[in-house]
């Protein structure tokens, strides 16, 4: 008996963990090959001037030309998405899951936000332009049957608030999806000893709920803004590339050199990286710190 | 509030009586059909999903004799057929690839080297770092020129798209297999297949991969749903034939027939997800934040 709990025998044999690494070479082969060559050589590129001098003058560069406005436009259509989008997927999420509305609503919801955090790129865009733009349905049948001009406003599909009324699309599903499971983790137990202690709702969302899930909110519109930086398709298809945003500049350098400095590509590519790297690394602080809350 | 009455009506301070009073606080809390700021909100949020929709719907039919033209153009375009049947089996061979890769390496992870999880994570997160129109910038800087020129031929081109399909899919894919190998004892798994003489790659195969299959099929349609939409590497790769690609420049030069391939592709990414949702069976949704956008 003793001899037979003592000895497993087929336990991995601990003379062989040397070589245990070797199971793992593929995927960091592949990693390697694909994904942080590619980076390196982008890197490597970014230092290097046209005649592969080392050189910093890509980075200084990037104060010139279109380039400052190209990442000032990106950065303020990804706040507005992430902070609009979270604040009103939350508010959806809210109203289906605590809100009262009957339950197949909150299916509907899932089901549908499931579908429409992956519904982007060229079709999203096309629906759109199908909808409201200068020949939409919505755009025609406001016209004729209201006499309201839409255009007249000033309002263009093509410019920052049109692409930014687009990018919602994908952006509240996705708060919907990754925040309702934070609102599950609410304990009726901390909303009643609340109310024992003579908590109004009001009090105890002040005080209980939103202390307890800001950290979710915030890590998830953290991740809606990197979900809206870094998106290139939609906004190629509905402007046709005439809005000035970073991906559609590193879009463009590729066709091209439209920088006429390759080394200034690679450097807005770097510039990219960095926006995202910091988004992801504060997204995961977030999300440790919620966890601490709501693990169940 | 509105749940006092209930436990001071019976049994005051019965832990049942609490416990009873709770369960019952979620419902008590807002009259029976929810509150109008509830429904307002809702409401709003369905109208902006579904109007574009419709939209799309009605401007697919505008064509005047026959309003179903578009979708006869469409179904009759050779370009069509050979855009979707080039992406889906684009798709399925990622898939395939990527679960070649990752399978054993969570596996693997999980039975011999814990230590490494941190930065097997982290490598699998990176795809939420680099956005896809960078990667594929690095991807034709690295293998449009010598020494390793991929971008020459079709075969080379059709490669790199893969590869790259295969990097976008890493964090689904990793966590839906983790999460399934979570579910069983990997170890006693191992132990009692290599006791009956098995060998690694029939454990892998015969024993670990069935026990992952219902985990990993959310990845594997997530991953699909991803790359037959995907138009941002499909397009710098010159892979022209490609769903995305395609659909772009129909978009660009034909009225109508747009509007029912856009409407064709957001059935077929409901089909997925719905094939998600019914093999999942109650499994936290899975969300994607890389890729088509």
């Amino acid at each position: 008996m003793l001899r037979e709990r003592g000895a497993p025998s087929a336990r991995p044999a601990r003379a062989r963990s040397g070589w245990a690494w070797l199971g793992v070479l593929p995927f960091f082969v592949f990693s390697i090959a694909f994904m942080f060559l590619p980076i390196v050589f982008l890197v490597v590129g970014s230092f290097q001037d046209s005649a592969d001098n080392l050189t910093l003058k890509n980075y200084t560069d990037l104060q010139t030309g279109i380039i400052p406005n190209a990442f000032a436009n990106s950065i303020e259509i990804s706040l507005v998405t992430a902070i609009g989008g979270g604040i009103f997927g939350l508010l959806l999420a809210y109203s289906v899951i605590l809100g009262g509305l009957p339950r197949f609503l909150r299916t509907a919801l899932m089901t549908f936000s499931g579908v429409a955090s992956n519904f982007a790129g060229v079709p999203l865009a096309l629906a759109f332009l199908f909808t409201l733009g200068p020949l939409g349905v919505v755009s025609v049948l406001l016209k004729q049957e209201l006499g309201f001009n839409l255009a007249g406003t000033g309002f263009r599909l093509t410019s920052k608030i049109g692409l930014e009324l687009v990018y919602m699309y994908f952006q509240f599903p996705l708060m919907v999806l990754i925040i309702a499971p934070a609102l599950d983790g609410l304990k009726k137990e901390w909303r009643e000893a609340a109310e024992n202690m003579g908590a109004t709702t009001s009090v105890y969302w002040r005080k209980v709920a939103l202390p307890i899930l800001t950290p979710s909110i915030l890590g998830t519109m953290v991740l809606l803004f990197g979900n809206a930086f870094g998106a290139q398709a939609t906004a190629f298809q509905l402007t046709g590339g005439t809005i000035n945003l970073v991906t559609i500049v590193i879009g463009a350098q590729m066709r091209g050199d439209v920088l006429h400095n390759p080394g200034l590509g690679y450097a807005m590519a770097m510039g990219m990286v960095v926006i995202m790297g910091i988004s992801i690394g504060l997204y995961s602080y977030l999300q440790r710190r919620a966890e601490r809350w709501l693990r169940s | 509030m509105t749940a006092g009455p209930a436990i001071g009506a019976r049994a005051a301070g019965a832990i049942e009586g609490i416990e009873l009073a709770g369960a019952s606080v979620k419902r008590r809390r807002r009259g029976p059909g929810g509150s109008l700021a509830a429904w307002i909100i809702f409401i709003i949020g369905a109208v902006y999903f579904i109007v574009p929709l419709i939209g799309t719907f009605f401007h697919s039919i505008r064509t005047r004799p026959d309003p179903l033209l578009a979708y006869k153009q469409v179904l009759a375009d050779p370009k069509f057929a050979v855009g979707l049947g080039y992406s889906f089996a684009v798709g399925v061979v990622t898939i395939i690839v990527s679960l070649i890769i990752i399978v054993p390496t969570a596996y693997w992870v999980r039975l011999r080297l814990p230590r490494l999880r941190p930065v097997v994570e982290f490598v699998t997160l990176m795809p939420f770092v680099v956005p896809p129109v960078v990667l594929v910038f690095g991807l034709i800087r690295t293998y449009a020129a010598k020494p390793f020129v991929l971008t020459a031929t079709e075969l080379g081109s059709n490669f790199l798209l893969v590869a790259a399909y295969v990097i976008l899919s890493f964090p689904y894919m990793y966590r839906a297999v983790d999460t399934g190998l979570a579910a069983i004892d990997v170890r006693t798994l191992t132990e009692a297949s290599q006791s009956l003489g098995a060998g690694w790659g029939r454990i892998l195969w015969k024993v670990i991969f069935p026990n992952v299959r219902t985990a990993i099929v959310s990845g594997a349609f997530l991953t699909l749903a991803i790359v037959v939409g995907e138009y941002t590497i499909a397009n710098f790769l010159a892979r022209t034939q490609a769903f995305g690609p395609y659909l772009s420049q129909l978009g660009q030069n034909q009225p109508y027939q747009p509007a029912a391939v856009s409407l064709i592709s957001f059935g077929l990414t409901w089909l997925a997800m719905g094939l998600i949702a019914f093999t999942g069976r109650g499994a936290r949704q899975r969300v994607q934040v890389a890729g088509a956008r």
